[in-house]
């Protein structure tokens, strides 16, 4: 097999420290991205050893998992994510970590902030404790979430000991119909794979599909790589990517940007490379998605009905779907537009980026929410916040009943309190419908932006040409 | 964080026969704003275990040490929170036909074995402990095998070398890397120029 030639292998070789004998390869960091959650025990351990962040340089702090939404001039309520906060804050400090606080333009889920900053650039390898930093690899960058002992250890040494992964091709053909959307193509893609059939792959996203995405669309699609197994998702640089870097704050300048171009047009899998795996997905069938099961691969197109267990090929595929739509309280057969929502969420690392927010409040243009329906709105990033404001877009959201909030993680994991009471169904944005992942009790559906505000003016799932 | 080696664990199991169990169902978010990697134990499958049939509320469970679940075990979430709650109930192994690539290194990082058997030797072993669900299973670390001998089961499971080396060892991944100092400084010599350094900017508004 010619292997030579991938986008994956080159970034892998060229962040190559040490190979020894018998041990996973050393792999250097250009980037460590850290939140509240994953890096207090890291920290600790960090202390405990004696031990000193090797490159503060190369690190960068956010707080976004556990911080509230809304009140944000009153301190914390939760005593225990204020104290998860108030530690970040000071590890931040002994360590000399730049970190974007609460109250920070710059503040907001990590996957937004990074891009949104220039620090996500083609060729470089990012990591941080959160499974969907495979968010980055939009950019041709190889970047995966680890584990809080891996935290540590980037801390330490700012490598990673790491086996190398297969590489998976996911070929996209056609053209996105009108309509559909890159959320509609991730859960398109990973019904396709299952959510285990990334496992132990890098993906690299290829095709016409692909290449038409802007960088956001990007975003979106190398986000769920996870929710397919997959250890990162990865897209070609090309000019969309360098357009959206160019002026950023940490994108190269003058001479450097130059010679950074000439390295990252180098960044393509060769004409005549081969995979380990290889799937093909045709973006032209695909209508807006709606998830009706407990994992992100159970999903059909919003004109679809409930799927009849029975009809699926392996008695595992049957035993999930069934204790899925028990957990769910779906009958097989309903119509997904008959089924009503009690809330609507906005926002995430998927779908908490401008153009997400741009593609609901078109929808919610002159229309009000559901009686009844809760709605909430939680841009990805302050400056994402502000410059939606910029655009009148908090107008057009709130005049039509949706709550305008403050940057975090909120409802997609619900751990700040913005969550689902038992028994609630969701129409969310995020990537993880998991029993229980918005609120314990709660059901949530995985759909598109427009989707989702269509969903909240209808009070049953509707797609944005239904109202 | 080096931790005791692991060489061998006997014990009955808990039986979770379910495929793609994810993180959030393993420990819950609530319980990810602890500052500690302790106490996790009492959030550990949180919400299954409000059902009484549940194979956590067994009596069996409190001296099992091994867990046999279905495909795909430990999807989802990075938080290696998951980890530190099998191992606070007593958990040393989980036995499961895939493991999500995040977790498997979580477990090895925190000396939790991961070990991955063939899909019919799951189906073996899952069938061994319905038929007797008291039965002893056997994860020895240095054969690399898993076994249910009142049952004549004994079967290899996949674990890396170096996996296993650390997990029989309990060594601590940080300072065998920093044998590689040399290298380290030598490779950020020869780093891109054109490469971000975050400057300092912790100023609220900034």
């Amino acid at each position: 097999m010619n292997v030579t030639g991938r986008l994956f292998d080159k970034v892998w070789d060229r962040h190559v420290v040490a190979s020894p004998e018998g041990e996973p390869e050393l792999l250097y960091v250009d980037m460590h991205l850290v939140h509240e959650v994953t890096s207090p025990q890291a920290f600790e351990g960090l202390e405990l050893a004696g031990r000193k962040v090797r490159r503060p340089d190369l690190t960068i702090a956010t707080m976004d998992h556990d911080v509230p939404t809304i009140g944000l001039d009153q301190p914390i309520a939760d005593p225990l994510a204020a104290e998860q906060i108030a530690r970040l804050r000071r590890n931040a400090e002994t360590h000399g970590v730049t970190l974007h606080a609460l109250g920070s333009i710059e503040q907001g889920i990590v996957h937004v902030i990074g891009p949104q900053l220039g620090l996500t650039q083609p060729g470089m390898t990012l990591v941080c404790g959160d499974s969907h930093t495979s968010t980055h690899g939009a950019f041709g960058a190889l970047a995966f979430g680890i584990g809080t002992t891996e935290v540590e250890h980037v801390l330490a040494t700012q490598t990673l000991r790491q086996v190398k992964p297969a590489a998976m091709a996911v070929n996209v053909e056609g053209e996105l119909p009108p309509g559909c959307t890159p959320k509609d193509l991730a859960l398109g893609i990973i019904r396709a794979l299952g959510t285990g059939g990334g496992v132990g792959s890098v993906i690299e996203y290829r095709g016409a599909a692909i290449r038409a995405l802007s960088m956001e669309g990007r975003m979106t699609v190398c986000n769920m790589s996870i929710e397919g197994g997959a250890r990162a998702g990865m897209i070609a640089p090309d000019d969309t990517t360098f357009g959206y870097l160019d002026g950023r704050r940490y994108s190269p300048r003058g001479a450097l940007w130059e010679r950074a171009l000439d390295d990252w047009r180098s960044l393509v899998t060769d004409e005549g490379a081969e995979f380990d795996y290889e799937a093909t997905v045709s973006a032209s069938a695909l209508h807006p998605v709606v998830t009706w099961g407990t994992n992100p691969a159970q999903s059909v197109s919003i004109d679809d009905v409930i799927p009849e267990p029975a009809t699926f090929g392996s008695q595992a595929l049957r035993q999930s779907a069934e204790r899925a739509l028990t957990y769910m309280n779906l009958n097989p057969g309903t119509a997904i537009r008959d089924i009503s929502v009690d809330a609507v969420f906005i926002g995430s690392c998927t779908n908490g980026r401008l153009e997400d927010l741009r593609a609901a409040a078109e929808v919610l243009r002159g229309r009000k929410v559901y009686p009844g329906v809760r709605a909430l709105v939680v841009p990805g990033s302050a400056r994402v916040k502000a410059e939606a404001e910029a655009e009148g877009l908090d107008k057009l959201f709130s005049d039509a009943g949706f709550e305008w909030r403050s940057a975090g993680c909120s409802m997609c994991l619900g751990m700040n309190g913005d969550i689902l009471s038992p028994g609630e169904r969701s129409a969310s944005t995020s990537n993880r419908n998991f029993e229980g992942r918005q609120g314990p009790g709660g059901r949530t559906h995985l759909v598109s932006p427009a989707v989702a505000a269509a969903t909240a003016v209808a009070g049953h799932f509707a797609a944005p040409g239904d109202v | 964080m080096a931790s005791a080696g692991i060489q061998r664990v006997s014990s009955p199991a808990v039986v979770v026969d379910r495929h793609d169990v994810d993180t959030d169902q393993i420990i819950p978010a609530a319980w990810l704003k602890r500052v500690e990697r302790t106490g996790f134990s009492a959030g550990l499958f949180g919400a299954w275990r409000a059902d009484p049939e549940f194979a956590l509320n067994h009596p069996r469970a409190q001296s099992a040490r091994i867990l046999l679940a279905g495909r795909n075990f430990g999807c989802g979430s990075s938080r290696e929170h998951a980890v530190w709650a099998l191992l606070d109930h007593g958990f040393q192994a989980v036995v499961s036909s895939r493991f999500a690539d995040i977790f498997r290194g979580n477990c090895v990082s925190a000396g939790l074995v991961p070990a991955e058997v063939s899909e019919e030797t799951a189906a073996r072993l899952f069938a061994a402990l319905e038929a007797d669900p008291d039965a002893a299973v056997v994860v020895d670390v240095a054969a690399r095998t898993v076994a249910i001998p009142s049952a004549g089961i004994e079967e290899p499971f996949s674990l890396a070398d170096y996996a296993r080396w650390r997990l029989l060892e309990g060594l601590d991944d940080i300072a065998l890397t920093l044998r590689h100092e040399d290298a380290i400084a030598a490779y950020e010599a020869r780093r891109p120029e054109w490469l971000p350094t975050v400057t300092a900017d912790s100023r609220p508004g900034g």
